[in-house]
């Protein structure tokens, strides 16, 4: 299974089994991985599963949709490699995927 | 109408506290009973996270529609309930309850922020996370400014008159304040992280067009800090994507960073409290306060699933109890809607 890698924000990695067709917000949340709280439970509609993708996996994790993009904007600290892990489908290719997760979600 | 004004309570048998699909179904259940109900919700519109978080999405778990949106599953109770004329009083949020009288016949006095009053004799919690309020940016230091310079909503817009306001986010409200204190302030700035906006098209273009001609500024970048002493901002540190920083003067902000769930006043009503969830029996979804029900997302109990559905299930056994203390010479008999002609009756639909 896809390992995913999660980064808080003082820098502790935790590297966690993820299903291919699952979320990585899913993932994060049925693990217990701290700095997601993900108010909506995955409908894209409260940003507070935001996460931001390693530089070297931002062509493979895709870029966000518009209403994503409209997610976004209730964010904080959002840079060019924001997404919201619950739109960040696991697939095979993303084996090794390295997301940060910021501060405070809301 | 019972409101700050006149100082008169509005009498009531059952207030429900949230209009949530949970809240709006226990109308249903209460009115079967008799039992008419207020309802107060902070949102202006019925429908809680249904209607403010997920209205497009779809549920695939409420019994009987194998696909239902937030929004179509609000509008359906809306009309399952419309018998039993509840009162809705929205856009104002329960400040406190206070009791007025005793286990075997309870009464509370419930007041809202808008200083509306009630005395009922049944309080149904339904306020799933809590109440919607507006999400507070993280920027360090942002509380000393609050209510002094920096507000999250506009009570009066006399207070903006002549000041220089950063209004801050891309969607309705940002747009929508952009456009009503332009003309009333002294300067007026939007920013946003993108030159991309939800809000409605027509008024991205008025705000176009003002930038266009002059009268006002749009930047694109976000806020990581404030500065001025003592509350009094003056000016607002911003970064762009390029990683580039600049300063924003401005007396006064409003940052409009959508919605978020807090518990809000409901921990200062003494009720017994378990991780922001209120405990409740699963007889008839009371609390340990004799005539104050939780039901739905808010409350807990061994093997709680928050799911609409058990809110729904919670509604329709609280409304038994509820019927006890409002009609307490009154013997409850079970009847079917199919089957019973006097509830067929209060639904307006007997033959």
């Amino acid at each position: 299974m896809p390992k995913i890698t999660f980064i808080d924000h003082l820098g502790t990695a935790r590297t966690i089994e993820g299903e291919v067709g699952a979320t990585v917000m899913e993932t994060a949340v049925k693990n217990g991985v701290p700095e997601i709280d993900a108010e909506c439970g995955g409908a894209c509609a409260c940003a507070t599963c935001h996460v931001y993708v390693d530089e070297a996996w931002a062509a493979a994790a895709g870029t966000p949709s518009s209403m994503e993009e409209d997610m976004l904007d209730f964010a904080y600290d959002v840079r060019p490699n924001s997404r919201l892990s619950c739109q960040i489908r696991i697939t095979p290719e993303l084996d090794g995927l390295v997301v940060t997760t910021p501060e405070r979600q809301a | 109408m019972g409101d700050a004004a006149t100082g008169e309570a509005i009498a009531t048998d059952a207030l429900i506290i949230g209009a949530g699909p949970v809240g709006l179904f226990a109308v249903f259940e209460l009115g079967l009973l008799d039992i008419r109900a207020h309802l107060v919700d902070i949102l202006p519109k019925v429908g809680g996270q249904c209607a403010e978080l997920y209205p497009e999405k779809p549920i695939y778990d409420i019994p009987g529609f194998p696909i239902v949106t937030g929004q179509a599953l609000v509008d359906n109770l809306m009309k399952q309930i419309e018998p039993f004329a509840p009162t809705f009083h929205l856009g104002e949020m329960v400040e406190s309850v206070e009791s007025l009288g005793t286990a075997a016949a309870p009464l509370y006095r419930v007041t809202t922020d808008a200083g509306t009053v009630f005395e009922a004799k049944t309080v149904l919690i339904a306020a799933g996370g809590g109440s919607f309020q507006p999400k507070k940016p993280p920027i360090p230091g942002i509380d000393a400014y609050e209510n002094e310079s920096v507000f999250y909503a506009v009570r009066r817009m006399d207070a903006f008159r002549d000041r220089s306001i950063l209004i801050v986010g891309g969607g309705d409200s940002a747009l929508d304040w952009t456009l009503n204190l332009q003309p009333i302030a002294k300067r007026v700035t939007l920013m946003h992280r993108r030159d991309e906006f939800r809000a409605a098209p027509h008024s991205v273009e008025k705000m176009r067009a003002l930038v266009a001609e002059g009268a006002m500024d749009l930047r694109i970048g976000q806020v990581t800090g404030l500065r001025g002493a003592g509350g009094a901002l003056e000016a607002a540190l911003c970064r762009n994507d390029a990683g580039e920083t600049f300063e924003i003067a401005c007396d006064r902000m409003l940052p409009f960073f959508g919605l978020t769930m807090k518990l809000g006043p409901i921990a200062q009503w003494g009720l017994n409290l378990a991780e922001n969830l209120i405990p409740v029996d699963t007889e008839k979804f009371e609390t340990s306060t004799p005539g104050i029900f939780a039901i739905g997302d808010i409350n807990a109990y061994p093997g709680k699933l928050k799911l609409i559905l058990s809110g729904f299930h919670e509604g329709a056994l609280a409304a038994q109890k509820v019927h006890r203390y409002v009609f307490p010479e009154k013997k409850l008999f079970f009847q079917y809607t199919t089957s019973s002609s006097s509830l067929q009756k209060k639904l307006g639909v007997a033959g």
